[in-house]
């Protein structure tokens, strides 16, 4: 997030750098080509019958974990300079959170659907005899 | 000699930060609205949470493999990743205090927005009528939960660009502006970042189980 840069009050608009805006689109560019190129991957590997049916699914996260950095990279400028730091670990204390909701609520309710099944079992026994 | 007066307070890189007195209003804001945006994913990650745990909690009525059109899903996906390139480009064209490009960019980055929505709410009125309602599932209603919040959001933005843009028409690029203006292009980054999960979790596993 190049807010220094891109916030500063109009400063020098006819001292425009050329040359960073070049590299901007270049840098944006190259982000929608790297996103195309996952995105298409993650279609083609949904439909294609040549994959292992059972990993395909991991394989679609990975590609989609692979498609979040490319777009925090070049589309929200997340980079790993010092100007940067705050935002870093901001996203990680998300990261964290939501690693904690999505992992812990699936693995809680699968825990409590295996343990809930006699019971459910007995429920059909009573309804079906 | 003592340990004090070999320490040079001044040239201290930790206590520094102090000397050059509170950050730019520019900083501060970016980052202020960078933590919302995060705490929205974290949101939209308990709404993830709840749609992967009842995607199969059909109860008898239709499973995602039977709704879901994949070529649909793959208009959405690149009308949202078009839209937020030019978002990219529209950031650019503020940069260069160019008005026409940023006007430009941000029509497209707009239209882009908008034929998103239209694929959307045409997928959510086909599902309708064939009885895929929000209340015949479990499914259905985190289904239309997580997509449809997903599309309030995009309407959110649109209506924020569309207001960005009369700003820019009327007050030009002043320094509230330009940080408004910041601030949407993340909002509208994050929602493609969001929407990559979706496509991913809801349409293509969904699909496949």
């Amino acid at each position: 997030m190049s807010a220094q840069t891109r916030g500063n009050s109009s400063d020098s608009v006819q001292g425009v750098n050329r040359k960073a805006l070049r590299f901007g689109f270049f840098v944006y560019t190259v982000g929608l080509l790297l996103a195309i190129i996952l995105t298409a991957t993650s279609f083609w590997a949904a439909s294609t019958p040549l994959l292992w049916a059972p990993g395909v699914s991991l394989g679609l996260a990975v590609l989609a974990v692979a498609q979040m950095g490319v777009h925090l990279v070049f589309f929200i400028h997340i980079t790993t300079g010092p100007d940067n730091t705050n935002n870093v670990l901001a996203l990680a204390f998300g990261l964290m959170v939501v690693t904690l909701v999505v992992a812990g609520s699936l693995w809680i309710m699968a825990n409590l659907n295996a343990n809930m099944m006699p019971s459910t079992d007995l429920m059909n026994l009573h309804t079906q005899y | 000699m003592t340990m004090a007066a070999l320490y040079d307070e001044a040239a201290d890189p930790l206590l520094d930060t102090a000397a050059d007195g509170p950050a730019p209003k520019a900083i501060v804001v970016a980052y202020g609205f960078w933590i919302f945006l995060l705490s929205d994913i974290v949101m939209f990650s308990a709404i993830f949470a709840t749609y992967a745990v009842l995607a199969h909690a059909t109860a008898g009525g239709p499973s995602g493999a039977q709704l879901f059109n994949e070529t649909r899903v793959l208009v959405e996906t690149g009308c949202l990743l078009l839209s937020s390139y030019t978002c990219g480009l529209m950031s650019l064209g503020i940069e260069a205090r160019h008005r026409v490009a940023t006007y430009c960019a941000a029509a497209v980055t707009f239209a882009l927005g908008v034929a998103f929505l239209a694929v959307e709410l045409s997928e959510f009125a086909g599902m309708v009528a064939r009885g895929a309602t929000p209340e015949r599932s479990a499914f259905l209603s985190a289904f239309f939960t997580l997509v449809g919040c997903h599309g309030l959001h995009v309407t959110f933005g649109l209506l924020w660009l569309a207001v960005m843009m009369a700003q820019v028409v009327t007050k030009g690029f002043r320094d509230t502006v330009l940080r408004r203006l910041f601030c949407f292009s993340l909002f509208w980054h994050a929602l493609d970042i969001i929407w990559v999960g979706i496509f991913t979790v809801v349409y293509l596993i969904g699909a496949r189980s």
